[in-house]
């Protein structure tokens, strides 16, 4: 190696290539250390929002809602509370997925910076889905322990209604994030994304009531949704009522969603920072 | 040592890079030695920052052969970067950081351990002049400062080769000379720079060696000296007229070229003073007259033309 030392002082570096995993975490590690001094900007809409949405509708609306069939049996808090997680989850990945990208490849450009070094476009973008992933995971569980001495947790199966929640996010957030690398210019694609996808699907993919009272040609809409699957496998969760053929079902339409949104953003992030 | 069996850090031959049907850059040969400061002169659009990008292992070749520190970009990619520090034309910092956490989180992206990063974060700022600003967010710092930042953040990793794209566009002169300063200092610590710049000063301030690019193509090469005495003459003599009024003719057989602006003759020759005083001879009255040094800019223009290029 050649020496050089810029600045005249005693400090040698020994720069290496990390290998995948690792670069994917040190991708984490940059945006842990911008989050930790800023979580306070995005507690209101990650973890208060949904708290309110508990309060107000499994308390409040719910007190007027008696337990029966359509509530799986359970009071309309608790039947409310595992969905909600899976919901607020898509929410708050489905944010992280389209401002946070575009700006990372066209305002800030973070991401040319990041592929000068030794890391890859790829490992790029499996270190942002991560980030991701352990922000709706972190999200849902603060959103857990307010909602535990509420009474609105069915029991210890929503540990892995967590686990679905933030599958269920993912199997939006990878598809969208591959969506959000395609946009060179920003007109409206986000709006018409979060008011024609985002909203109509958490209001109506079962979250509040089910998709029974819907029409029936409302019904294959609401199936291809990844919050219908997420819900399912929350509520049943966390109840103890999971199935194994249905469950299975649902797993395997998220991964799927998951496995395309990899493929199709892993292409577009190579195309637009290696080209 | 680093480099390949002739010493060269960068070494292309026949090397191009074509966009579907764009051909950015159309085969070309370079050699850059260890220890130089080697820059990239053309008008925009000349395939500089194309050459940058392939030599910075972020943009794959399409023809030709390319080693970079000894080493094939298209296979060794990430091991070659590791070793490269980059300056982009557009600063790319996070700007929502401060300016010691670029500096630390860009550090670790090299593999460098924590406690080495904040060493070098540390040392980088003084170097950068920007200590002061240590824990500021990087979004309200002034042009020269995000520069500085950005220059000092190519650095986290000591590279053996600093490539500069148009590091100083946009720049007061103050933070120009200041820049210059801290390329300089690099220098004489051994870095090896590569730089691309459409400032002809710069390249006469900071390069050994240059290329002019244009079109895709090298169209001249040597150190600023030699350029200047291949493709320009000493002395340029400028005679001022009322726009309109300049007769090239009047003058022919004088330089051994002459250029017609829209209010002024550049007579190119080696002897400005001998050459008006046979133009005033010779009955030529211009407003005012002006013998000069040739310069780099001199060269380029001659070489790439006058024509706005975008």
């Amino acid at each position: 190696m050649t020496t050089t030392d810029p600045t005249g002082t005693n400090t040698r570096t020994a720069a290496r290539v990390p290998g995948t995993v690792r670069a994917a975490w040190l991708v984490v590690e940059g945006r842990w250390i911008w989050y930790r001094r800023n979580w306070r900007s995005s507690v209101f809409s990650t973890v208060l929002q949904p708290v309110l949405f508990l309060v107000a509708l499994g308390l409040g609306l719910g007190s007027q809602v008696r337990p029966g069939a359509a509530t799986d049996g359970l009071p309309y808090l608790q039947y409310l509370a595992p969905a909600l997680l899976a919901s607020s989850a898509l929410q708050t990945g489905s944010g992280e997925s389209t401002y946070p990208i575009l700006s990372a490849f066209k305002w800030q450009r973070t991401y040319h910076g990041i592929t000068a070094t030794p890391i890859s476009a790829t490992q790029v973008l499996a270190g942002q889905l991560l980030w991701i992933a352990l922000r709706v995971g972190f999200s849902a569980a603060a959103f857990l322990v307010i909602a535990a001495p509420l009474g609105a947790l069915p029991g210890p199966g929503v540990l892995l209604s967590l686990v679905f929640a933030v599958l269920t996010a993912m199997a939006f957030v990878a598809p969208m994030v591959a969506y959000s690398a395609t946009i060179e210019t920003e007109v409206q694609q986000f709006s018409v994304v979060m008011r024609f996808i985002v909203m109509p699907m958490t209001i109506f993919a079962g979250t509040f009531f089910p998709v029974a009272q819907l029409p029936v040609w409302v019904h294959p809409l609401v199936w291809l949704t990844p919050l219908w699957h997420g819900t399912e496998l929350c509520r049943d969760a966390a109840i103890g009522a999971l199935e194994l053929l249905p469950a299975l079902g649902h797993l395997a339409y998220l991964v799927a969603l998951v496995a395309a949104g990899v493929h199709l953003g892993r292409r577009t992030f190579v195309r637009r920072l290696e080209i | 040592m680093s480099g390949n069996g002739d010493g060269g850090l960068v070494r292309a031959r026949g090397l191009a890079k074509r966009f579907g049907d764009f051909a950015a850059v159309r085969g070309i040969d370079l050699d850059v030695r260890p220890g130089e400061a080697f820059g990239f002169l053309g008008p925009n659009g000349a395939g500089k920052s194309s050459t940058m990008r392939m030599v910075a292992c972020v943009s794959p070749r399409t023809e030709g052969d390319l080693t970079v520190l000894g080493m094939d970009p298209l296979t060794q990619g990430p091991r070659i970067r590791a070793r490269l520090g980059v300056v982009p034309q557009q600063d790319n910092l996070d700007t929502e950081l401060t300016v010691r956490e670029n500096l630390y989180v860009y550090g670790r992206y090299f593999g460098l351990s924590k406690s080495v990063v904040r060493a070098k974060a540390t040392e980088l700022m003084e170097f950068a002049q920007l200590a002061d600003r240590a824990d500021d967010q990087v979004e309200p710092l002034s042009g020269g400062m995000k520069r500085r930042l950005t220059i000092a953040r190519s650095l986290i990793n000591d590279p053996d080769l600093l490539l500069l794209d148009e590091p100083t566009t946009g720049l007061d002169p103050q933070a120009r000379h200041l820049l210059w300063d801290r390329l300089f200092r690099l220098k004489q610590q051994g870095v090896t720079l590569i730089v691309t710049t459409h400032y002809m000063d710069e390249a006469e301030q900071l390069c050994d060696r240059l290329v002019v690019m244009d079109g895709g193509r090298i169209v001249a090469e040597g150190s600023p000296g030699e350029l200047i005495s291949r493709y320009s003459t000493r002395e340029v003599l400028e005679l001022r007229f009322t726009p309109g009024d300049q007769d090239p003719a009047a003058v022919e057989g004088l330089a051994e070229r002459v250029e017609v602006l829209p209010d002024r003759l550049l007579l190119y020759t080696a002897d400005g003073e001998a050459t008006l005083a046979a133009a005033h001879a010779r009955g030529v009255t211009p407003l005012s007259s002006l013998v000069r040094r040739s310069t780099l800019e001199d060269v380029f223009l001659h070489l790439t033309g006058r024509t706005l290029v975008d």
